[in-house]
């Protein structure tokens, strides 16, 4: 029997932000097959110019309603990169450990809340509440953690108070650090069972060629600066982003677009595993192999996976810095800065991918030009062609209707995207 | 409604609850998953029926409505007056509801093409001033903060669930961050809003070292002037009050003439 489908969807759920899905098949060809970004665009770049730096991290935080942890910590490094200045070491350790348990509160809202849903057979997490108590219980436990974490390293788990140009206005409590290192270490248990429940999900064999973007780690899995690479060879210095964004538009996309050495590039966990897999714990490393994911690997779906494979490393990571920070005595919360004229960038692996402010300060620190490359922006084009190949790959299957519906939704839930941040 | 409860042995029914965005980070939503302890028991005093960020499965039949978000573009406006058609009872959720939020720092420049230009380029984009909700539709309740909190949502929507009076606070964030026993950030050399912000925060950011940005508007006596004043003494540059004023919008004109006065002065 030929293929016929129509897919219409207009704003896709189970994902943050609006966007739509179009697929029309006749006879088993595919005539039409869209991503379409229809996100209000919100201006960021230009509420920032004329304002001072200090403004940047608070405001810019407000992208994103998941990743403000990450947007924040790109400001922060902009602006201390523009003014020349380099953080401490308990600073970058506290701000690691932020971002860790960001990547896992994010990371766990994705896979349990909006991913899940569609490997068990049901439309939101609320069924599971009571269908599989243990699942819902044990994601909870883990964003709590994760969260109560960000609240005690941060502030505030959502657009967080204490992290500042030079610093953090206050520092954790040392008590309170001590019983978190003990509640991740007995987390670790929870991954055992959460990697026995995805090995059950049974993930789409399409697999797209595409170029992985990420930061590279030297000796560790990367997360706040340092270089940029590519799958396709390309090497680049944080500075140089631009020639690894390459930002344009298109008529189906209120986001800005990028590519790189072919017409779309990924990013986000899977990017990052294909980048760096090699700096990865030996834990992480097993939890992957047992769930089929070894590099480099271009099938999108398994990017729940590799998400799934980054929540142990970032709780592993987290461990050994809480130790550290319990070892050195407390030093001064915060250093002095001084405003002077400069460009700064601040590249950082946020949840989703990796992400880019840029902020170009006059002499008396305020906000002449401001720049923001969000992971999602970054992968939208990418989305859209993976569609494309989706929809010719399920006439090749002979799926029907309602099944292409389906994974087309999956495949573009696998993304993770944040689209009113891309769009911010 | 369907009616499944009691309390103190008189029924309570279950609203149908609609969760809804329109320009905005939408955090707040994600308040509401964000606690994790009191989840569960916030989820079966009311029956989700619309929520595009977390569930499949959508309805437009529902009491009450929580909007996000501020309005940018002529099709948010259309949607948000269906929502006010379907809705019982309709709830502006956050700063960006309440009015404009951070979206509107854009409204500043008074030159949308130059805004446009800034971040677009040439490619033509849609998008106006970003206004409140309010500004469109008739709001029942409004929740304030950027984010909101969620300990103050469940309380609100217990008593929403309950028939009980909802109120804000009338005093200012100060008097919370006193009582929560902080050294003043006046002391520490750093601008604050609390004075004259409305509280029901518990002083969520001052009680971090982090002065208050005003994200929950002014409270009813706020005295400006006055903080001017504070602000002069404590030789803190009049343009980071600004900053804090013109942030989330709930200063409106007085953070507007504030700017004008700042600009004609330089």
């Amino acid at each position: 029997m030929k293929v016929n489908c129509n897919v219409d969807i207009r704003h896709l759920t189970r994902v943050e932000g609006h966007g739509n899905i179009r697929i029309r098949i006749q006879d088993g060809l595919v005539r039409e097959a869209n991503w379409e970004v229809v996100e209000t665009p919100r201006f960021f770049e230009a509420m920032l110019v004329g304002k001072h730096y200090e403004n940047a991290p608070y405001i810019c935080g407000r992208i994103c309603g998941i990743c403000s942890i990450g947007h924040t910590l790109a400001s922060i490094r902009a602006v201390e990169n523009a003014l020349g200045f380099i953080p401490s070491k308990q600073t970058a350790r506290l701000r690691i450990l932020l971002k860790h348990m960001e990547t896992l509160q994010s990371h766990i809202l994705h896979l349990y809340f909006l991913a899940a849903p569609d490997f068990l057979g049901v439309g939101s997490v609320l069924p599971l509440v009571d269908s599989h108590p243990e699942v819902v219980q044990a994601a909870l436990r883990l964003k709590q953690l994760a969260n109560d974490i960000c609240d005690e390293v941060g502030g505030r788990r959502l657009h967080p108070t204490r992290t500042v140009v030079g610093g953090f206005t206050m520092l954790p409590d040392k008590h309170q650090l001590q019983s978190f290192g003990e509640r991740l270490k007995k987390s670790l248990a929870d991954f055992t069972s959460s990697a026995d429940l995805f090995a059950t999900f049974e993930l789409p064999s399409f697999e797209r060629e595409t170029e992985f973007v990420s930061l590279k780690g030297e000796g560790d899995y990367p997360f706040i600066g340092g270089r940029l690479v590519s799958t396709d060879g390309v090497v680049k210095e944080e500075h140089e982003y631009r020639a690894m964004t390459n930002e344009y538009m298109a008529d189906w996309s209120t986001s800005k677009l990028s590519r790189l050495s072919r017409g779309a590039l990924a990013v986000g966990a899977l990017a990052r595993f294909n980048n760096n897999f090699n700096e990865m714990n030996a834990l992480p490393l097993e939890i992957s192999e047992k769930l089929g994911l070894s590099p480099v690997n271009h099938n999108p779906f398994m990017n729940n996976v590799a998400q799934l494979v980054e929540c142990v490393q970032v709780v592993m990571e987290s461990i050994d810095i809480i130790d550290t920070l319990l070892d050195t005595p407390w030093q001064e919360s915060k250093e002095a800065v001084e405003a002077k004229e400069g460009t700064g960038v601040g590249a950082v692996e946020v949840p989703r991918g990796i992400l880019y402010h840029c902020l170009e300060l006059d002499s008396r620190g305020r906000v002449r030009k401001a720049d923001c490359v969000i992971p999602t922006s970054q992968n939208h084009a990418n989305i859209h062609h993976d569609i494309e190949a989706l929809a010719q790959w399920c006439v090749e299957q002979g799926k029907q209707d309602k099944e292409i519906e389906l994974l087309a939704e999956m495949l573009v839930r696998a993304y993770d995207p944040c689209i009113s941040c891309s769009v911010h | 409604m369907k009616t499944e409860r009691t309390f103190l042995g008189v029924p309570v029914v279950k609203p149908r609850v609609g969760f809804f965005d329109l320009s905005s980070c939408e955090g707040c939503q994600l308040q509401i998953l964000n606690n994790e302890a009191t989840l569960l028991s916030f989820l079966s005093l009311v029956e989700i029926v619309n929520f595009r960020e977390g569930m499949k499965e959508k309805s437009d039949e529902y009491d009450i409505a929580f909007v996000e978000g501020s309005v940018t573009r002529a099709d948010e406006e259309e949607r948000l007056k269906r929502i006010r058609e379907n809705a019982g009872t309709l709830v502006a959720l956050g700063s960006c509801a309440c009015f404009g939020g951070v979206n509107q720092l854009k409204n500043r420049f008074h030159d949308l093409e130059w805004v446009k230009k800034e971040v677009y380029g040439d490619f033509p984009i849609e998008t106006r001033e970003a206004r409140p909700i309010s500004a469109f539709v008739p709001v029942d309740l409004e929740i304030y903060g950027c984010p909101i909190k969620k300990e103050e949502v469940e309380k609100i929507v217990t008593k929403l669930v309950l028939g009980h009076e909802i109120s804000h606070p009338n005093f200012p964030v100060c008097m919370e961050c006193k009582a929560n026993e902080n050294v003043c950030l006046y002391d520490l050399g750093e601008p604050c809003l609390g004075p004259v912000t409305r509280a029901g925060c518990d002083s969520w950011c001052t009680s971090n070292r982090m002065g208050c940005w005003g994200c929950r508007g002014p409270a009813p006596a706020a005295n400006l002037e006055q903080l001017e004043e504070i602000i002069k003494q404590k030789n803190i540059p009049q343009e980071r009050l600004l900053d804090r004023l013109e942030c989330f919008g709930g200063f409106g004109e007085a953070a507007r003439k504030m700017r004008h006065r700042l600009e004609k002065n330089s």
